[in-house]
């Protein structure tokens, strides 16, 4: 067994080799530096605000209570406060809407990219990745630069005649949804397109032979077999959506708008660590959740084949 | 023309024009900004003539050039390190079955797991924690662990692709594992490793949340110092130096995919 394992591996160097000294750098660097970083930030939503940023080596729920309650500054008691609820709930509710645009917009796209000849496909991939690549900063000042209020977006709209004032579309939520949409479309239509390229074009044949339209073709028969990377291109969108912090810092104009801002916040400015950290734990809990539930699905749609 | 269309089965129509939309939604922004950092005015909304004005004018900013050299420097080691790194990694992990395999793909790949902003915390409060003095050691730690992912996954997938005969034909005609490795593993993976370093590469140099955070007063970066011009709006400068760091990213990638395209070959 483990001389065939040995024989497959394409390297001969011994079992302790390959773990102390090749694979072990990497391991450790990340433990040392990522998963250790983030279990103090677990201990440290436990703990208590010191006054200019850090923490008092005290036990305390405060960061996670602050989420829902506001401690009154007379007595100390509780009042439930939603601020920081329709932060979150904002978070959610952009990243969903990015990510049903981003599916209405990466199907056919996906789809059209997968059903090209062999010589356009790499051109097509290529105009897809590049954005995926390029700094999302500079792609965000971008989307700004044609929003704003003089911006040539607007200038082509008041050309038109259809309005004299510039139409508010920078600094808002729209423009928040618009960037989300623009930073992570490529995210989804990459995973897509790979999906798609592996279909079994027979069987839309095979539909249409048995009279489907072929409307009924797509929605019966391409979707529902494409749904594990629907779901897998959906969750790839809506997980940097949620902590985006670029799009809603930039394009909604600096008010703290977005759960990525607010925990940024938190670490610059307003100096309250524990519940920064609280909101970080939060927001890894649903990504890994999220993450682990995709990776047990397609586990097991692969097995269920 | 609706003839040939018909023809093709898997043709749906309207899916051509949202897939060219879609594309043209991703680039006239770009387009937009790159044509704009060559007006000559002041006013980024007027156009009035074509110059490389501001393009000068970035040559000429001694801030932007430190923050360009430490962008490059820091993207250049972290890039070499994290491949590094990741080369060990891929070689110890790939066509080998062991305990904690699991383990240890789900911890090479974390970085990817972990949204931006709760690294980017983590990273402030263990240096913090630690009595480290924030600056540029911090930002090369903390680009190195987040780019091993993005160079061990182009490794790893070139390992995967390679015959492992060729090691074998090597053992049987007396190489050691070192003279096999530098003479037949490393030329093989050439392109594996080149396309790793360079999106590890392209990585660094676009962070902007991790960096700002770690970054601490005084060091800066590329990002971080455009980051903070746009504190005063757009303006021509932004455009150019943006401009300019499109076409950096751009050339790299080309490279990268034609390297990448070559490994597929081959």
């Amino acid at each position: 067994m483990t001389a065939q394992a040995e024989l497959r591996s394409p390297f001969r160097v011994s079992k302790r080799l390959a773990f102390t000294g090749l694979l072990l750098p990497a391991v450790g660097v990340i433990t040392i530096f990522m998963i250790a970083p983030v279990a103090i930030v677990f201990v440290y939503s436990f703990l208590e605000p010191a006054r200019y940023g850090g923490v008092v080596w005290n036990f305390s729920v405060e960061g996670y209570l602050q989420i829902l309650f506001e401690r009154d500054f007379v007595d100390g008691s509780l009042q439930f406060s939603a601020d920081y609820l329709v932060i979150l709930w904002r978070s959610v509710f952009q990243a969903a809407i990015c990510t049903v645009l981003c599916l209405m917009i990466s199907v056919p796209t996906a789809y059209f990219i997968a059903t090209r000849s062999e010589r356009t496909k790499p051109i097509w991939i290529f105009l897809i990745t590049v954005p995926y690549w390029v700094n999302l900063l500079i792609r965000t000042i971008a989307l700004l630069f044609i929003l704003r209020d003089d911006g040539p977006l607007n200038k082509a709209i008041m050309m038109t005649g259809l309005t004299t004032s510039p139409l508010p579309l920078s600094y808002n939520n729209f423009a928040i949804g618009l960037g989300l949409v623009y930073s992570f479309l490529p995210f989804m239509v990459l995973p897509l397109y790979s999906a798609f390229e592996r279909f079994d074009f027979r069987l839309l044949e095979a539909a249409y032979d048995l009279y489907a339209s072929r409307r009924v073709a797509f929605f019966k028969i391409v979707l529902p077999v494409m749904r594990p990377g629907l779901i897998a291109g959906s969750l790839l969108v809506f997980i940097p959506s949620i902590g985006s912090y670029l799009a809603p810092d930039i394009l909604g104009g600096g008010k703290t708008l977005m759960i990525g801002n607010l925990i940024g916040t938190q670490f610059q400015g307003a100096h309250n660590w524990p519940f920064g950290a609280a909101l970080s734990m939060i927001l890894l809990t649903v990504t890994l959740i999220v993450l682990i539930w995709m990776a047990r699905r397609s586990a097991r749609k692969n097995t269920g084949y | 023309m609706a003839n040939a269309r018909m023809k093709d089965i898997r043709a749906f129509s309207g899916f051509g024009s949202i897939a060219v939309a879609g594309v043209l939604f991703l680039y006239l922004p770009i387009l937009f900004l790159c044509v704009y950092s060559f007006n000559d005015g002041r006013s980024v909304s007027q156009w009035s003539g074509f110059s490389f004005r501001w393009y000068i004018t970035v040559f000429g900013n001694s801030g932007i050039k430190a923050a360009a050299m430490n962008s490059l420097t820091i993207a250049t080691i972290a890039a070499s390190v994290s491949t590094v790194l990741a080369l060990g990694a891929a070689m110890a992990t790939v066509n080998r079955r062991f305990k904690g395999e699991t383990l240890a793909y789900a911890t090479l790949t974390f970085p990817l797991m972990v949204p931006e902003i709760v690294t980017a915390v983590a990273s402030l409060v263990f240096f913090v924690s630690l009595g480290v003095r924030l600056g540029f050691s911090t930002i090369l730690i903390a680009h190195i662990v987040f780019c091993i992912p993005f160079a061990y996954l182009p490794i790893r997938a070139r390992l995967e692709g390679m015959d492992a005969t060729l090691n074998a034909a090597a053992a049987d005609l007396y190489a050691s594992p070192i003279r096999a490795f530098w003479r037949i593993t490393l030329p093989l993976l050439a392109p594996g490793l080149m396309s790793g370093w360079l999106l590890a590469f392209i990585i660094s140099l676009d962070d902007f949340i991790i960096t700002a955070l770690v970054a601490g007063p005084g060091s800066t970066t590329l990002p971080l110092h455009i980051y903070g011009m746009l504190r005063l709006g757009i303006t021509p400068e932004v455009n150019a130096i943006s401009t300019m760091m499109l076409v950096g990213s751009i050339v790299l990638l080309a490279i990268a995919g034609v390297l990448g395209r070559s490994s597929k070959n081959s």
